[in-house]
């Protein structure tokens, strides 16, 4: 789904957690997630925890947006 | 010196040069011997083989009227008693290839005898018809006629002569769907580490099975502001509402699903669960933000770091979702961001 859209013009920034994956099937902005059942969240830790890992993996996705480049990154 | 093996070949109204388009709808009729390609083709068979006759039917009539077209051919060859039937090559005629597949099908079956075609892999006859009988792979046009009907020739005396078919043989046709088992003397995790040694190696080695090739997307131009950016959300977590009254299935999804989260600070759990057979769904259920980060993104746009969140989120269920609709989500969800002026994307996989 990924490319499709980038493939109109649109940046997409995919956060997954198997990034080789997102890599092979040629995915262009790639962001690590926390953890597959909680891409972007981590309800084991305390909340003000969560709140810093959550607002890590969102920044990076949105730095990835503004990125230029010329091939895939992983971030 | 036994009799030699007689063959029928099938053309069209083009290729047995009776005409072109105007000659589309002439009914089926027979014809001695070979004409047109199937004076190459016979050549290429060899001397132990010979085209006793050539049927020929225009391809409307055989695309309008298929199955008393059929039973017209087999009137037409009954009393002949064909060894072997070969028909086109089709190359990417779009009516031809299925007239090919569709008597190649039906004269392999009622008279017991082989029989082979050619077509371009983008013929729909290729598709249609790879499965009941043998149809090689040939090039788009008559350009490299003579290849390609070497690969027929080649397949078709093999047939008839039972010799057993080289990896170079069976990659010429389209696969039929036959699986055969067979031994090795290695059993698969020796055969694994070996490959894998060799790879590392940087060794040549073979795989197995092929792979699938992805084809690369050139990056789209980066968001220059995002401040006054339009981000949407998607999402292949298995988002749906509670209860799923859409009827999102947690595995080979065949449908995404819209919601309006234009007035949403977050995604409730009293309104949102997930539906996903790829991961434990508790912690995304009990708090749905953990797959989309709206309560996240909504505070970004608060604080003025990104422009909107687009109104609507889409999601499906990216379990063991097949390659052709996940493509067919991203299309047409691409077209509607692509409608609403939507800057960039933020889509959470599980």
């Amino acid at each position: 789904m990924a490319k499709e859209i980038d493939k109109v013009g649109i940046p997409v920034s995919i956060i997954c957690t198997i990034t080789p994956i997102a890599e092979t099937v040629g995915a262009n902005r790639i962001v690590r997630a926390v953890a597959v059942p909680y891409p972007v969240g981590n309800p084991t830790v305390a909340q003000e925890d969560e709140r810093a890992i959550r607002n890590d993996v969102l920044q990076k996705s949105l730095s990835a947006l503004e990125t230029q480049i010329t091939q895939s990154i992983t971030l | 010196m036994g009799a030699k093996v007689k063959v029928i070949h099938y053309l069209n109204q083009f290729f047995s040069q009776i005409g072109g388009e105007e000659q589309a709808f002439t009914k089926p009729f027979i014809r001695e011997g070979a004409i047109g390609p199937g004076l190459l083709l016979g050549q290429l068979l060899g001397e132990d083989y010979e085209i006793i006759s050539t049927v020929v039917c225009g391809d409307n009539y055989m695309a309008d009227n298929t199955e008393q077209a059929v039973q017209e051919v087999f009137d037409l060859i009954a009393d002949l008693k064909p060894d072997l039937f070969i028909a086109g090559p089709a190359f990417n005629a779009g009516r031809y290839g299925p007239a090919c597949g569709v008597l190649s099908k039906a004269v392999g079956e009622k008279f017991g005898i082989p029989a082979v075609s050619g077509m371009y892999e983008e013929n729909p006859g290729a598709e249609m018809y790879r499965k009941h009988a043998y149809i090689i792979k040939t090039n788009d046009s008559a350009r490299h006629m003579r290849k390609d009907v070497a690969k027929m020739a080649n397949i078709a005396r093999k047939l008839v002569e039972n010799i057993e078919f080289s990896d170079e043989d069976m990659a010429s046709y389209f696969k039929q769907g036959y699986r055969k088992n067979l031994f090795v003397e290695k059993p698969g995790a020796v055969r694994a580490v070996d490959m894998m040694l060799q790879k590392m190696e940087k060794k040549p080695f073979v795989t197995e099975l092929e792979m699938p090739k992805f084809e690369d997307v050139m990056p789209s131009d980066a968001i220059k502001e995002m401040k006054n950016a339009k981000i949407a959300l998607v999402t292949e977590g298995g988002v749906c509402s509670l209860g799923n009254p859409e009827g999102l299935v947690a595995s080979r999804a065949d449908k995404y699903i819209e919601f309006d989260i234009s007035e949403m600070d977050r995604l409730s759990n009293e309104r949102f669960q997930v539906n996903h057979g790829g991961y434990n769904n508790t912690h995304a259920n009990n708090n749905p933000n953990l797959i989309v980060p709206l309560d996240l993104m909504r505070a970004y746009e608060k604080e003025g770091k990104i422009g909107s969140i687009h109104g609507t989120l889409y999601s499906t269920s990216g379990n063991g979702t097949s390659l052709a609709n996940s493509t067919r989500f991203g299309e047409e969800i691409a077209q509607k961001l692509l409608n609403d002026g939507v800057d960039g994307v933020v889509l959470t996989a599980t």
